[in-house]
């Protein structure tokens, strides 16, 4: 059974004169124990989606259904109880800024009227989980972005929950406390069990640590699969442009419109893993056709833990010696796709 | 002008007369305004638990007190003072007055230290299953403690200043004597005297405040 279940889930917003549908027709199955990505530019609707998961917000109509409960057949005092189980982190950890860290972590505990000696204990070996333990009497002012979002993960683990729900967590951090919250968060994922939804915009994250992923786009969900799956073979132009974002990033800044592409050169992306690295496909084919092939970019990115080459290939300009080429890679085992103009790099 | 221990006894009882009105008037006015800034706070359009009428009904309550003069309001409240304390004149009957008008001036200055608290903290809150009065008493009014101070070193230095016109009641204090001494008597020296004791007063009670409302703060 899956865990988080939603339905025909649509949320409208109503203002004084004119009302905004934010989610429209949302369907999503998250399985026990996964990682679920759920990417989206901003504005797209995936915070809204987030905040139907624990009720924070309600939807207008649909149903969000978790362990098969419906989160819309509860009352005010049973939903309260039902968001113990699903914990959630914030872009902006939102901390408790008068209380020191330990006080923090205690917080939900001591809202559920635990004793305060039990709260600090079990607070103490959440912070030796997230390596924070000489912080305990620190003020979150004196803590790195990296260390509030450790705090905030201990938080909310305090109240053993079965599911974790991170709304942007890495979006205010740098590239090297992002990879180690996301290890962190996948760590939590392997040894606790909890069932976790990443919400971002950026697809290194969802790369780094997710199974699956939903894409929203216009408060609809425009692309749903295996992360490996959406990564080699994207069907919308909303997850094509994520790929395509997602550069290194030392990298980032050199674009393909900013390569001298020749004229009606035509591109392509390749993608390859491990076991069709070893043979110079590239290489050979430009000898066997006698044609140069124009790289223009190359990388290798890890995806869910497997690494994956991607290459953008601009291609000579006969159009037979385009489409030979193509086949010809694609007979040695490479995913290749046409680059369409809708794509802006 | 003779400095006889009459005009020092008088000065003495003028600083308790002060202090009682300004200490008694702001505890008070904290147990009408807190609640009622509370209730502001949770009632507004982004509040907690909106409440359109509820507060609209304290809106305007407040800034109805809050359009009346002081002098006025002490006179108006007489009978009240009478009903509750029995008697209309004295300190106790200023500080009827008094309270009654600060309150609602406190009212607003907590529902405006409370709006400021960050509305992530509250949502994180709500993520974690609390209700609305465990947010209000464990993180609106934890959270905007610093403010909630300077809040109410605002209000002791606001009734301090107020206070000086209780003498029309017969409340005393230093307002009265430095009035009656120097504008009725023309004992420019005793006024002089008077004023620099109530600035000394008022300065003091501003710095506890603030240096209070700075040490509390874990912000920075």
């Amino acid at each position: 059974m899956s865990e988080i279940e939603v339905q025909h889930l649509y949320k409208t917003f109503t203002a004084k004169d004119a009302s905004v549908d934010a989610l429209k027709d949302i369907n999503l199955k998250i399985g026990s124990g996964s990682i679920f990505g759920i990417i989206g530019m901003s504005g797209a609707g995936k915070s809204t989606l987030v905040r139907c998961l624990n009720f924070l917000e309600k939807p207008t109509s649909g149903e969000v259904l978790i362990d098969g409960k419906s989160l819309g057949s509860l009352s005010e005092q049973e939903l309260r109880t039902v968001r113990r189980d699903i914990a959630m982190i914030f872009q902006h950890f939102n901390l408790l800024m008068q209380k020191n860290v330990i006080d923090n972590v205690c917080f939900p505990l001591r809202l559920q009227g635990v004793k305060k000696k039990e709260a600090q204990s079990k607070a103490r070996e959440l912070l030796k989980t997230v390596g924070l333990s000489e912080k305990e009497r620190a003020y979150p002012a004196q803590l790195s972005g990296g260390q509030k979002q450790r705090v905030a993960i201990a938080r909310a683990l305090a109240s053993n929950p079965k599911i974790l729900l991170c709304d942007e967590a890495t979006s205010a951090l740098d590239p090297q406390t992002t990879a180690s919250i996301l290890s962190l968060l996948q760590d939590i994922n392997k040894n606790l069990g909890i069932t976790i939804v990443i919400i971002t915009h950026q697809m290194s994250v969802i790369r780094e640590i997710c199974k699956e992923v939903a894409i929203v786009e216009e408060g609809q969900i425009v692309e749903h699969g295996s992360v490996t799956e959406v990564f080699s073979h994207p069907k919308s132009r909303a997850a094509r442009e994520f790929i395509w974002k997602d550069l290194p990033e030392l990298h980032t800044e050199i674009t393909v419109r900013e390569r001298k592409l020749l004229p009606s050169e035509k591109v392509v992306r390749i993608v390859f893993s491990e076991n069709s690295a070893f043979e110079p496909v590239i290489s050979n084919m430009s000898i066997q056709f006698g044609k140069p092939v124009n790289i223009l970019q190359a990388n290798t990115r890890n995806v869910g833990g497997i690494a994956k080459g991607d290459m953008l290939l601009g291609l000579p300009e006969h159009p037979e010696v385009q489409s030979l080429m193509i086949k010809y890679m694609r007979e040695k085992g490479l995913e290749v796709e046409e680059v369409k103009d809708d794509v802006d790099c | 002008m003779m400095w006889t221990a009459e005009i020092w006894n008088m000065l003495l009882e003028g600083i308790a007369a002060t202090l009682y009105m300004t200490l008694a008037s702001t505890f008070f006015g904290y147990v009408i305004g807190l609640p009622m800034g509370i209730v502001l706070n949770v009632t507004r359009r982004e509040g907690l638990h909106p409440n359109a009428i509820l507060y609209r009904i304290l809106d305007f309550i407040s800034n109805i007190v809050r359009s009346i003069p002081f002098l006025i309001l002490l006179i108006l409240l007489i009978p009240v003072a009478r009903f509750l304390i029995g008697k209309s004149y004295g300190p106790t009957a200023a500080v009827i007055a008094l309270t009654a008008s600060a309150a609602p001036y406190i009212a607003r200055m907590v529902e405006s230290s409370l709006n400021e608290v960050d509305p992530g903290v509250i949502e994180a809150a709500r993520s974690m299953g609390a209700s609305n009065t465990q947010i209000v008493f464990r993180v609106l009014l934890v959270e905007a403690r610093t403010s909630l101070v300077t809040g109410v070193t605002i209000a002791l230095g606001t009734i301090f200043g107020y206070s000086a016109m209780a003498g029309i009641i017969g409340a005393g204090g230093l307002g009265d004597i430095a009035s009656r001494y120097g504008y009725y008597r023309w004992q420019t020296d005793i006024m002089i005297i008077t004023v620099i004791i109530i600035i000394i007063l008022f300065q003091t009670l501003q710095m506890i405040g603030m240096r209070t409302a700075t040490k509390i703060d874990r912000r920075k």
